[in-house]
């Protein structure tokens, strides 16, 4: 019999394709090669989906409310839930814009319509200000969906829908996995939001399984939350692509001179800082590099202060956030790719680089530390081994060579199907538990 | 009558101090002492000191019948008067009961053999002449560093007048024989190859604390019970291993001291085996057969051949860089500068930098003072880097004298 899953996700190419919705779309197209059967709830479509996609897109905004159909209102149920408060200025996942204008509408159509016999809510689907409120309108329509919708199992990516996942759950009794890409631990460090912690460790709890993307997060779950170790089951990320041909147009460089990539969300959670004074570094020893800084973020304006200060500036760029056919030329142009992560709970990064036969130097602070050996490996803090190791990729050739020779054949095992294989043995233990 | 002939090798190599672009050009001391100093005073109390105290009481309670044999590299030598000379006078304590051989390799357990003849020459010589000066004894057997093996290397020792060699008993070079006979390198005329029983010496060295094993636990009964098996098809049993495997490879908890002090009162209990060392089993015995190996084998891995130290990218390019320098270190004349670059020689830097893990992961891990073999390679490439900038400096200044 083949299983129905129900799964919540925040994100799906091209309705917001961040790592998350890469990741998703990846593993549910291996779970679909595998006989499963996937409901792929998303809080809106930004457009029609593919006709031929591998599995059934619902958009949490067009889902209509019936007010005789539902045990409570959206008021009601909102009051219900006494862990968080909504609409609060919380801050946001990543820096994008625009929200206020939703609200408006929302509000408005919650009290006009409310009383109407139907209505929908809206979604943007972003990270916007009001993420938090979104989220509980979502979980909201998940306890609809999860009606209408037969399915064996729940299965929700990340916090954005473990409510969601939860809600379902409520209405129809199956089981409710949590899949952790990331938590808020990693985002912010010591500085967590409380009300995302909370909503955090609530659905946490509440799971009766959680999926956590690596060791490493699976350890973070346990030493954070404090949650049972035995219910945490671990699947790593993997890589969809096949090698790569190398494009370089949008780079030009000398053929003496070294590019040094990072790319990422300039954010606390990536370790900018870190490569920037490594950069310093090893630019005392060398001035034949280059220090590429791709994407954006709230510590920019820092680090180019930074940049300044160490008097550095000529050798590092910063791009801004980069389209992915432009990833795909710097990483072409790249000779040594950073991953400075404090916390990363995995870093699918990483094994494009190696796609693109850019050697990798890895955060020991990483889930994707645990699956590719054949790579550099650092504790984020220290500068100096980092840029010891930048520098020795520059100086040694033979390094690069064999990182590459051994990365790559090391790549083909680190499969997508293999993980969708794991992630439907958890699905048949717990169906099985319930018989 | 068969023999049994026991071969243990002694070494400890000196590794090299984290050493990154930060330290090149301003630190010219290459060597972890905190760690050597450390590695050598727990390996000392695991496995040297209970050890040699073992073997000696073991050659006292049987009145000269058990003999074995060590091969201990410059390297080691060097640790114990450094660290722990107490272990040095109890293997001259062992020397001195004339129940044992001591067989001569390159002082620096190096690879040189591989790329060249005269250095490896040089370290023979070398080991030679501490071997005397510690022991006052000449060794009348040669083994190359980690059994590697080949005519060339046969011929080598056979002209610098050694009678016996020893080498790994791998099918790769036997075929249908076996490894309990004396053998003649091809083209060699004096000297004879003894071949390490690889089963049976595994079984101690590697099977003896693994519990997945079907004939865990082993007993001195048993293993004696295999050995005496061959009587009728063997003339000599080579078992050779690592002496780090009593108590260090092997703890003390998995029994491996009961085993060894029990093993030869077993062996001994058949009347035709004997212990003999590798200079007296060549005397005793005809060689049975040729034997013609072309291709280099070694005792490592599941592979027994060069892959542990050489073949990847990072092992060639640090080799090649290293032996690069040769004949500019020897220019200089200073000794100093030619112990730092033959220590740089040594096998283990480049074992740390095999990459090839997934079979053979496990013992590399163990051996392996680095998290990576690519920290390895940086680790050696910038030491190396600096020491040639040393070497450099110092001819130039020699030119200037002249």
């Amino acid at each position: 019999m083949r299983q129905k899953i129900l799964m919540f996700g925040w994100e799906f190419p091209p309705h917001i394709s961040g790592g998350l919705g890469v990741a998703c779309y990846d593993l549910t197209k291996s779970l679909s090669e595998l006989d499963v059967d996937i409901t792929f709830v998303l809080p809106t479509l930004k457009s029609k989906p593919e006709s031929n996609l591998h599995l059934k897109l619902l958009s949490s905004s067009d889902v209509k409310i019936h007010k005789k159909d539902q045990i409570f209102s959206y008021e009601e149920f909102l009051s219900g839930i006494n862990v968080l408060k909504i609409d609060s200025p919380i801050r946001p996942y990543i820096t994008e814009e625009g929200y206020l204008k939703f609200l408006e509408e929302y509000n408005s159509k919650l009290n006009t319509t409310y009383l109407d016999k139907s209505y929908n809510l809206h979604f943007s689907g972003d990270y916007g200000p009001n993420l938090i409120a979104e989220v509980f309108r979502y979980s909201y329509i998940a306890g609809i969906i999860s009606q209408k919708t037969p399915h064996d199992i729940i299965h929700a990516h990340d916090w954005m829908t473990a409510l969601a996942g939860i809600e379902a759950r409520k209405h129809s009794g199956k089981p409710f996995i949590y899949h952790v890409h990331a938590l808020e631990t990693d985002r912010s460090g010591i500085n967590v939001n409380k009300e995302i912690y909370d909503l955090e460790k609530f659905a946490l709890e509440s799971a009766d399984r959680i999926i956590a993307v690596s060791h490493f997060t699976k350890n973070n779950i346990i030493q954070f939350y404090g949650i049972d170790p035995s219910k945490i089951s671990v699947v790593h990320n993997a890589v969809s692509r096949t090698k790569v041909s190398k494009q370089a147009d949008l780079i030009r460089k000398k053929p003496d001179e070294k590019i040094v990539l990072f790319l990422g969300r300039v954010t606390f959670q990536k370790g900018p800082d870190y490569f920037l004074e490594a950069a310093a570094k090893v630019l005392k020893k060398t001035k034949k590099v280059r220090f590429v800084i791709a994407g954006y973020g709230d510590m920019v304006n820092k680090l180019v202060e930074r940049s300044a200060e160490l008097r550095i500036g000529r050798n590092v760029h910063f791009t801004g956030f980069l389209k992915r056919e432009e990833v795909e030329q710097i990483f072409s142009a790249s000779d040594v790719y950073v991953m400075s992560s404090v916390s990363e709970p995995f870093g699918i990064s990483c094994l494009e680089a190696v796609l693109f036969d850019v050697p990798v130097i890895i955060s020991k602070q990483s889930g994707v530390a645990e699956v590719l050996s054949h790579s550099l490996k650092v504790d984020f803090w220290d500068t100096d081994e980092l840029a010891n190791m930048i520098y020795a990729l520059l100086k040694f050739p033979a390094l690069e060579k064999e990182l590459l020779t051994q990365a790559s054949e090391e790549l083909k095992q680190i499969q997508w199907i293999n993980s969708a294989q794991r992630v439907k043995e958890i699905y048949e233990d717990l169906t099985l538990v319930r018989v | 009558m068969p023999s049994i002939c026991f071969y243990f090798q002694v070494h400890q190599p000196k590794r090299l101090r984290k050493y990154t672009i930060f330290d090149i050009n301003r630190i010219h001391f290459y060597e972890a002492d905190d760690a050597n100093c450390q590695i050598f005073h727990k390996v000392a109390n695991k496995c040297y000191l209970p050890t040699n105290q073992l073997m000696l009481d073991l050659i006292k309670r049987f009145n000269g019948e058990f003999k074995i044999s060590y091969s201990i590299s410059g390297t080691a030598i060097e640790q114990m008067k450094r660290f722990n000379p107490e272990v040095l006078d109890s293997f001259k304590r062992l020397v001195d009961t004339g129940c044992v051989e001591l067989i001569s390799e390159t002082y620096y357990h190096s690879l040189s053999f591989l790329h060249s003849t005269n250095e490896f020459e040089r370290q023979i010589q070398k080991h030679k002449e501490l071997i005397q000066k510690e022991f006052g004894y000449t060794s009348q057997t040669f083994r190359n560093t980690e059994l590697i093996y080949s005519n060339s290397v046969a011929t080598t020792a056979d002209r610098l007048g050694y009678k016996a060699i020893l080498a790994e008993g791998t099918e790769k070079i036997l075929g249908w024989r076996n490894a309990n006979f004396v053998y003649q390198p091809i083209n060699c005329s004096n000297i004879k190859v003894l071949l390490r029983n690889y089963q049976l010496s595994d079984d101690i060295a590697f099977r003896f604390s693994n519990r997945g094993w079907a004939e865990h636990p082993l007993t001195a009964d048993k293993f004696s019970t295999w050995v005496h098996g061959f009587d009728g098809n063997a003339e000599t049993i080579n078992l050779f291993m690592d002496y780090e495997t009593f108590g260090e490879h092997q703890w003390s908890e998995t029994g491996i001291f009961d085993f060894m002090w029990a093993l030869p009162e077993y062996l001994l209990s058949h009347t035709s085996f004997k212990f003999n060392t590798p200079s007296q089993v060549v005397d005793i015995y005809t060689v049975r057969d040729k034997l013609d190996v072309p291709h280099y084998v070694s005792w490592a891995d599941t592979e027994r051949d060069l892959s542990a130290w050489k073949g990847n990218n990072l092992q060639d390019d640090a080799l090649e860089s290293v032996f690069k320098l040769e004949e500019k270190v020897y220019r200089t004349k200073d000794e100093g500068l030619i112990e730092t670059w033959q220590a740089l020689l040594t096998s283990d830097h480049f074992y740390y930098m095999c990459t090839k893990w997934f079979s053979d992961g496990d013992v590399h891990k163990y051996f392996n003072p680095y998290q990576s073999p690519y920290e390895a390679y940086i680790n050696y490439q910038n030491v190396l880097t600096d020491f040639e900038a040393v070497v450099n400096a110092r001819t130039a200044q020699l030119q200037e004298i002249k």
